[in-house]
Formats: C-alpha cells, structure tokens, sequence
C-alpha cells in the first residue's frame, strides 16, 4: 500500500478495498520499522491515530468522505496540534503540549486526514539541512550519509520514504522547496496568505507559509485545497476563496511562456544539476511550452537581504520564550534576568542564538537604517523584477537547488555557506510568490529538482504545469533503494 | 563589519541570551562573517525605494473590539513549569 499515491488510495478506501485503521496501522508499521534510521518523526501519535481513522472509516461508511478523509499524513512539529507535544524542533518545547490546533491542524483534522506523527526540522525551522534539529538530523532516504534538506527534513524524508503519502510543511526561504528536491518528491509553497499562519510557530512573519509535501503534483493540489483559505485569525491571511485545484489539471501547455533567468544558470550551479534541469525544459519545449531567457536582476541581493530581514523578524518573535508562561525553564535562577538569560541560553541551539543576535544586532539602535531599513528597500527591488517578468512570462523556472543532498556535516560549521543553498529559493518568499519543486531527473544517482514559480494565487497554472510534466516522466516515481 | 568580544556580550545582553563565556570567539566571528555578506547590500543604490513591509502590500485588516475566546486559563498555566493561585511564578522582582 505504500506505493500508492493519495489520490489512489482514497479511491482503495472509498471502494472498501481496505479501511482507514488498516491504512494508518501500515503506515505506523512502517514507521516502527524504517524511521529509527531516518529520525525523521519526533513524535509518533500512534493511538490518536488510529482512533482518527476509525472515525473517518465511518465517515467514508456514511458516504461523506471527501479525497483527504482516511489518508494518513505526518505533520511538521511547528504546527501546533491540541494535547501533542509541538517542539519546533527545539529544547526550549521539549515539554510544550500545545494547547490548541493550528487552523492547519484543523481544516486537515475537518477533511479527515489522519496525522501519524509530528516530523523532525530544524529547530525553529532556522537551518537547510535539519542538523540544527534538537532531535538529531534526519537521513536522506537516497543516501542516509547525505542531508535531506531543511527546514522541513523530517516531512520531506518521510514522503520520500513512502512512511505516508503526504505531509505537511512550512517555507520562510526554501524549506519546503529544497528539501522537495534534495529529498526527490513533490512541494508547493503557496502566496504569502494563502494559507493560514495561526497556531504555526512563527520565525519570520512576513515570509512564513504552509504548504504540502506529496509524490504527485495531483496529491500536493487536493493537500493544499484542504490547507488553504481565509482565516480571520490570521492577520495576513489574504481574503480570497480558495480554488478547484485539481480541476485544471491536465490542460494543456501548449502556448505556455515559461521565463529562465539567466542569474539562476550562472557561477555556482553544479554542471550536473544543470543538465538535468535543461533536459526537463526539453520536455516542456515537447509539451509546448516556449521558453525564453529572462532577467531578475536584482537576484544577488536576496540572500543577503533575507538574512537581515528574517533574522529581525526571528529576535522578535522568539522574545517570547522567556522560561516563564511555557517552554523550558533554567533551574535555580538567581534573579529574573538570569531566569531570562539562562532560559533562553540553555534552550535554543546555536543557529536560533546567532539568528537572534544578528537581528537584535540590525534592529538596535544606530543600526536600524543600515540594515533593516535598507533590506525592506532591496526587498521592493526583488519583487519588482518579479513583477517586470511576469509581463512577459506565465511561469519562471530553474534549479531549486545549486547542488544535489550534501553530505552531513558539511556545511555545519559555516552558515553562510549553509545559507547560500538556498540561493535560488528565498527571492520567492521576499516577493511573497508561490513557488513549487518537481523531481527532474538525477545527478550522481541523487535527486534533481525543477523549481516553478508563479505569479500571486496562480497555484493551479503551477500545479497543472508539474502535473503535465508528470505524465510524460517517470522521476516522480523513482523509489530510493531500501525502501521499495 | 567585524564584531569584538564586547559587542558580542552587548547583543547577547539586548537579547536576554546567556552564552557560555567560551563560545564567544565563535559567535564573533560567525556573526562578523554573517554581518560581512549582508553588507553586499550597502552597495545598491535604493535612493527613492520605498521600504517594503509586506509582499503584497497589505494593511492591518480591524475587527471589532470583542472577546472571541474562551477562558483558557487553566489550560494556558498547564505548559508553566511553576505556578501558584492560577499566576506564573517569577524570581523576586521587588525586595
């Protein structure tokens, strides 16, 4: 069963050919078995599991099932989930059981999807590779010496292991994209308000947002429809209503303008990531499409720029782990500044720390216009050759990633380095894009993916352009070896 | 720009963020390396450019002024590692 797709197994379980309970115990079999190599579940929810796909057995039983309800999916540790421990991947919520559901959380509970388990990330989803996770990196199902990505490691490595059809993940400067392609599976990271940001543990406001992970571009559309939609709880979710993913699937490229920029196939790109994105522009070019070379030329400043801004946005955010009102508390503090200090100290790791001291750093005073200021500008200056591009083009591609899964350890000491492979991600989040990434071959016998950017709310041309590249490739279906 | 020990402290300090006294020469220099690449920005000319806040521009929806939520406050006291009489529990602020 662990081949199937959503889309298949939904049908499996609206025909009765098995239940929900029989579904979700083979998945949490699995689970037991392959995940101590992975690591890529902190929490398995074995019990609330199983009494979730009870109810939706009966729900499919009284034939009011919709595509999600019965399907098991694991859900990243940063949404919070009512009586389940959401750590972010962190020390600091080692103990915290959240006290309500995400809206996430929620709208997927409502559809009847079954959540197994919470999955490993790096801690506060700050990190490319899920080594700064309090719970251990995870291992890439393709190479268990190599990283899946990050921040969302563990729920990309467990789609990609076939542990669950789909799961869920958060994307502030690639962490849904890149570790969609390291990892060989299918990701979507949504406009800015699309999705709802409430009871998702916040790292940079005005960049954070929730997508799927799934095998198929068809199974990443019925999730998404399931997660998105205005919600009045969240201040930036975008009143808009959400739209038939799936009902514009298949419709034809021909005609379809898709934009390379020159700046994401230049110095930096591995030569065999590039090769396997030409080939896949091939088949788009045999699909119909026309593929003119573009320019973004403000794409130099994007990482640079996140890194001012995102980290601000972080040393706000995380102010409010204070060891007092939840989370982890130093023992025996000598006064209240000490508990704050020792808190904090104990309880984030070392990349939360630097994160949290580069942007207290750029928001101090005297330095505000320097850094903060001045990054809000070259984040207007992104998003304009964005908006310049999509006069001319439907759709902009290139690699996700400058290189295939690095090996663990790699990169770890240097985090400009780190932050670098997410070069061609995070100009998307600046912009508030959606954004998605597509298996497109391999390199090195490692997964290669084709990253599709679209202009604001056009999910559906995205996702109809992967799922029209899936029907004419097989990489989707690539299964990484030990885990047939 | 290059970080020394002291300023290291300072922010550590601004962020309420205890670090172990060894492990400053690392954060200096991380930080300073950090620092250095985001000064790449320093050289664009953003005369006239309009910061930007929120990608697409949008304002601070209002609702109006009234209680939503349920009293939680049992729940909520439930994650503090020490409360007494339904309140947090904090080191003696005032002698």
């Amino acid at each position: 069963m662990h081949h199937k797709t959503l889309v298949e197994l939904g049908a499996g379980l609206r025909q009765g050919e098995y239940s929900s309970e029989e579904l979700t115990r083979a998945c949490l079999d699995r689970a037991a078995v392959l995940d101590p190599q992975l690591n890529s579940i902190i929490t398995l929810t074995g019990e609330q599991a199983l009494q979730a796909a009870r109810d939706a057995d009966a729900r499919i039983r009284s034939g009011e099932a919709g595509p999600l309800t019965g399907i098991p999916y694991a859900h990243k540790d940063i949404f919070c989930t009512k009586g389940v421990r959401t750590s972010c991947g962190s020390r600091m919520l080692d103990n915290f059981i959240a006290p309500y559901d995400a809206t996430v959380t929620r709208q997927l509970n409502a559809a009847g999807a079954v959540m197994i388990g919470k999955t490993n990330m790096d801690e506060f989803a700050m990190g490319s590779s899920n080594e700064t996770s309090f719970y251990g990196p995870v291992s890439n199902p393709w190479d268990s010496e190599t990283v899946p990505g990050g921040s969302s490691g563990g729920s990309a490595a467990a789609v990609a292991a076939r542990l669950v059809p789909v799961s869920t993940g958060t994307d502030t400067g690639g962490s849904i994209r890149q570790p969609a392609a390291l990892c060989g599976i299918t990701g979507l990271k949504p406009t800015y308000g699309r999705v709802s940001r409430y009871g998702m543990i916040a790292f940079a406001s005005s960049l954070d947002q929730a997508g799927p992970f799934a095998r198929t571009a068809e199974d990443a559309a019925l999730m998404l429809g399931a997660m998105a939609g205005f919600d009045p709880r969240d201040s930036t979710s975008v009143e808009r209503t959400v739209e038939d993913y799936t009902g514009g699937l298949g419709d034809s490229l021909e005609g379809l303008k898709i934009g390379l920029p020159n700046e994401f196939f230049g110095e930096g790109l591995d030569s065999t990531v590039a090769a396997a994105v030409e080939a896949a522009l091939d088949e788009y070019r045999k699909l119909g499409a026309i593929i003119t070379e573009i320019s973004l030329p403000n794409s130099q400043l994007a990482v640079p720029t996140y890194y001012v801004v995102a980290p601000a946005e972080c040393s706000s955010n995380l102010s409010r782990f204070d060891g007092v009102r939840f989370g982890y508390r130093a023992t025996d503090p000598a006064d209240l500044e000490d508990l704050y200090k020792r808190s904090r100290g104990e309880g984030f790791g070392a990349e939360v720390k630097r994160r949290i001291m580069i942007g207290t750093y750029a928001l101090s005073a005297g330095y505000y216009d320097a850094y903060y200021l001045k990054a809000q500008q070259a984040r207007r200056l992104i998003r304009e050759d964005f908006i310049r591009a999509f006069e001319q083009v439907d759709v902009i591609m290139g690699p996700t990633s400058p290189s295939v899964a690095f090996r663990l350890g790699e990169k770890s000491n240097n985090p400009v380095t780190m932050y670098l492979s997410d070069i061609y991600t995070i100009a998307v989040n600046l912009a508030g894009l959606p954004g998605m990434s597509i298996p497109a071959g391999f390199a090195t016998d490692m997964p290669v993916g084709l990253q599709l950017i679209g202009n604001y709310f056009e999910e559906a041309r995205l996702l109809n352009a992967a799922h029209r590249y899936q029907q004419v490739t097989d990489w989707h279906e690539r299964i990484p070896p030990g885990y047939e | 720009m290059a970080l020394e020990a002291e300023e290291v402290e300072k922010i550590a300090h601004l962020a309420r963020l205890g670090i172990d006294h060894d492990d400053i020469p690392e954060y200096a220099r991380n930080l300073s390396d950090i620092l250095a690449f985001v000064e790449h920005l320093n050289g664009v000319d953003t005369r006239g450019v309009e910061p930007l806040a929120h990608p697409l521009d949008a304002v601070q929806r209002l609702r109006p002024d009234e209680v939503t939520e349920t009293d939680e406050r049992e729940h909520f006291l439930h994650n503090a590692t020490l409360t007494e009489a339904g309140l947090y529990l904090v080191p003696k602020v005032i002698e």
